[in-house]
C-alpha cells in the first residue's frame, strides 16, 4: 500500500478530483454544465478502453450499451410516480447489462474486424427497434422526464442545483475509474491484456479466451450504461440518437485522441473531442467535422498513440 | 399475394445488382491490402452528387456517369495515397478507424459543397412496362443490368486483363509478386481508384431510383459490409450472390414489416453467417 509508486498515484488522484471538483464554482452555468458532460462521455470513453486498449477487441457499437442505459433509466423516471435516482440507476444498468450480455455472447465468437462489424450491426439493430417502436420508446421524438431529487432513502432528499449534480456525477465517474484501474490491473485485467498480445499463446497457456472474452464485453457494457443512466439524469430526456452509430464512432475517436490502454487517456481524448467540437462548432456551425476528422486520421496514421500515448507505461503502473 | 412476391423479387434483384456493384469493388480493396474501407458508401454518395451536378449541367446522364467515375477514381488514388498507404502492414483495425476519420470528413464536405436537400437525377431511360398491376419502369432493370455489365467487365478484366492478373497475382503473394516485377504500391493505388470508381457508378445509377442525399453513405457502408461478410470477405463473386440474397430477403420481408424493419432481417441474416459459417456462405467450404 504504502509503495511509493502507489502513494504518488492516490496524491495525483485526489488533487485532480478536487480540482475537478472545486472548478465548476467557479465557472458560468455553461460551462459547469459542459464540465459534467465531459465527465459522463469520459466515463463512456473509459469504459470502451477495457476492450478497445486493454483487450485489443475494437467496439464500434458501444452506443447500443450507452443508449439502452440511458432509456432504461428513462422508463424508470417515467413508470414510477415520484422519480427516484437510485431505481433510475438499477434499472438503467440491468437494462445495459441485459443487452450486454446478449450481445457478449455473440460478439466475442469473433475477432478482429468481424467483432467491430458485429458490434456495429447489434448497436444499429437497437436503434431501428427503439425509432420503430413508437408506442414505447416515443420513437424519433424521444422521451421526456424529470430529473430525480437526490435521495439517501428514509434520511434525506434534495433536489440537485447543477452543482451538486456535477458533485454527484463526478463522485460516480472517480469511483467507477477507481474499479475499472482495479480491474485493469488484477490477474483478469492481466489475462485480457495477454489476450491482445497474443491469443493463441494465453489458450495455450490454458485460460479459458472466450470466457474472458465475454466478461470483458459485459463490464464494458455495463460501465457503458452507467454513463447512460448519468446522461439520462443530467439531460433529461431520450432520443434514438444516442443509440445510433454515430455517438459508438465519437467513442472511437475518444480512444485513439486520448491513448488507448491507458483508462485517463480516453477521458482526457473525451475533454480534447469536445472542447475542439464547443470551439470549431462556433466558426464551422456543423462543419466542425471536417476539420476535426481531418486531425483524427492525421492522428491515426502519425501518432497511434494518442495524446497520452507517451504516459502508458507510468499511468498503467 | 403471389403477385406481390414476384414484384419484390424483381425489386431485390434490382437493388441486389446495385448494392453487388458497391460490394464488389469494397472486397475488391479489401482482398488485394486487408483495407476495411468504412468510406466506401461516402464514395457512393460522393460519387451520386457529382453525377447529379453532371447531369444537372449537361443533361446527358451518361457522361454523368462517366464523369464522376473517372472524378472518383482520381480522388481514391489521391486518397489511398495519402492516407491508406502509409498504413500498409499495420492491423487492418488501424485502417477501419482511419478510414473512419475519412468517412466523417467526407459526409460534412458533400453537406457543405451540395446542402443538405436531396439530388436527384431523372431517370436516363424513359417509359415504363406493365408488371401485374404496377407500371414497373424500365430504368429500374437497365441500372440493374448496367450494374452487372460493369461487375462483368470487372471480371474480364481481372481474368485476362494484363493488369487484372498483376492485380490478383497481388493478392494472392504480395512479396512474390513484387520479386516478379510487379509494382505493388501502385497496383493498390489502381485498386483504390478502381474500387471508388465502381462506387461512384452505382452512386450514378441508384440516384434516379431514390435521391442522392449526404448521409446515405453510412447505409451503404453498413449493407456493402454485412454483403461481404456474408458473401466472404475478399471474394467477389460470393459477394455478388450475397448482395442479391440479402436484398431479396430484404424485398420479401418488407412485405410482411415496414422497410426500415426489414433491415433487421439482413443484420439477423450477417450474424448467422458469422456465428455458423465465418468464412462466408457462397464459398466452397475451406479445409
Amino acid at each position: 500500500m504504502a509503495s511509493p509508486t502507489n502513494r504518488r498515484f492516490w496524491i495525483v488522484f485526489l488533487a485532480v478530483a478536487a480540482a475537478l471538483a472545486l472548478v465548476p464554482l467557479g465557472l458560468p452555468e455553461f460551462w459547469r454544465k459542459f464540465l459534467t458532460e465531459i465527465l459522463i462521455w469520459g466515463l463512456l470513453a473509459m469504459s470502451s478502453d477495457i476492450l478497445i486498449g486493454y483487450t485489443g477487441m475494437v467496439s464500434f457499437g458501444h452506443s447500443a450499451f450507452f443508449g439502452l442505459g440511458l432509456y432504461g433509466a428513462a422508463a424508470a423516471l417515467l413508470v414510477l410516480r415520484s422519480p427516484n435516482l437510485w431505481a433510475a440507476m438499477f434499472v438503467g444498468l440491468a437494462t445495459a447489462a441485459v443487452i450486454a450480455i446478449f450481445v457478449a455472447y455473440f460478439s466475442t465468437r469473433l475477432r478482429d474486424i468481424y467483432f467491430a462489424i458485429t458490434t456495429l450491426v447489434f448497436s444499429q439493430i437497437f436503434y431501428v427497434v427503439i425509432f420503430t417502436w413508437t408506442d414505447l420508446t416515443g420513437g424519433e421524438n424521444g422521451l421526456y422526464f424529470s430529473q430525480p431529487p437526490f435521495t439517501i432513502p428514509g434520511l434525506w432528499s434534495v433536489r440537485f442545483s447543477t452543482v451538486s449534480l456535477h458533485w454527484f456525477i463526478l463522485a460516480v465517474v472517480a469511483i467507477s475509474y477507481l474499479l475499472l484501474r482495479r480491474i485493469t490491473q488484477s490477474p483478469f485485467g492481466m489475462v485480457l491484456q495477454s489476450i491482445r498480445e497474443n491469443e493463441p499463446r494465453t489458450r495455450a497457456i490454458g485460460y479459458h479466451v472466450e470466457r474472458y472474452k465475454i466478461v470483458a464485453v459485459m463490464l464494458s457494457g455495463l460501465f457503458a450504461g452507467l454513463a447512460g443512466v448519468l446522461y439520462a439524469i443530467q439531460h433529461r430526456f431520450a432520443a434514438p440518437d444516442f443509440v445510433f452509430f454515430t455517438v459508438s464512432g465519437e467513442v472511437v475517436i475518444f480512444n485513439v485522441m486520448g491513448g488507448m490502454g491507458t483508462l485517463v487517456g480516453p477521458l482526457v481524448g473525451a475533454a480534447f473531442f469536445l472542447l475542439l467540437r464547443e470551439g470549431l462548432s462556433r466558426f464551422w456551425t456543423e462543419y466542425y467535422l471536417i476539420p476535426l476528422g481531418i486531425a483524427f486520421t492525421a492522428m491515426v496514421i502519425f501518432m497511434p498513440q494518442g495524446l497520452l500515448g507517451f504516459w502508458k507505461r507510468r499511468l498503467n503502473q | 399475394m403471389f403477385e406481390q412476391i414476384l414484384v419484390q423479387t424483381v425489386n431485390g434483384l434490382v437493388n441486389g445488382m446495385v448494392l453487388a456493384l458497391v460490394a464488389s469493388g469494397l472486397t475488391l480493396i479489401f482482398g488485394i491490402m486487408d483495407v476495411v474501407n468504412f468510406a466506401h458508401g461516402d464514395l457512393v454518395m460522393l460519387g451520386g452528387f457529382t453525377g447529379a451536378v453532371t447531369v444537372a449541367h449537361t443533361g446527358n446522364f451518361w457522361l454523368g456517369l462517366l464523369v464522376a467515375s473517372l472524378a472518383l477514381a482520381v480522388f481514391g488514388a489521391l486518397l489511398q495515397i495519402t492516407t491508406l498507404r502509409p498504413l500498409i502492414g499495420r492491423d487492418p483495425l488501424t485502417t477501419i478507424i482511419a478510414t473512419f476519420g475519412i468517412s466523417l470528413v467526407l459526409q460534412k464536405y458533400a453537406l457543405w459543397q451540395f446542402g443538405p436537400t436531396a439530388q436527384n437525377i431523372p431517370q436516363p431511360i424513359p417509359g415504363r412496362f406493365e408488371l401485374f398491376y404496377l407500371q414497373y419502369p424500365w430504368y429500374r432493370l437497365g441500372a440493374a443490368v448496367m450494374a452487372g455489365a460493369i461487375i462483368g467487365a470487372l471480371y474480364l478484366f481481372l481474368k485476362y486483363g494484363k493488369y487484372g492478373i498483376w492485380i490478383r497475382a497481388t493478392t494472392q503473394d504480395r512479396v512474390m509478386a513484387s520479386a516478379m516485377g510487379i509494382p505493388v504500391p501502385l497496383v493498390h493505388t489502381g485498386v483504390f481508384a478502381i474500387g471508388s470508381a465502381m462506387a461512384a457508378a452505382s452512386g450514378v445509377l441508384f440516384a434516379p431510383l431514390a435521391a442522392v442525399t449526404q448521409t446515405m453513405g453510412f447505409d451503404f457502408t453498413l449493407r456493402a459490409f454485412i454483403v461481404v461478410v456474408v458473401g466472404g470477405m475478399g471474394n467477389l463473386g460470393g459477394s455478388i450472390l450475397a448482395a442479391l440474397f440479402i436484398s431479396l430477403l430484404e424485398a420479401y420481408a418488407s412485405l410482411v414489416v415496414s422497410p426500415s424493419q426489414a433491415v433487421i432481417v439482413s443484420f439477423v441474416a450477417l450474424i448467422l453467417t458469422l456465428l455458423f459459417r465465418p468464412t462466408g456462405l457462397f464459398v466452397p467450404t475451406p479445409k
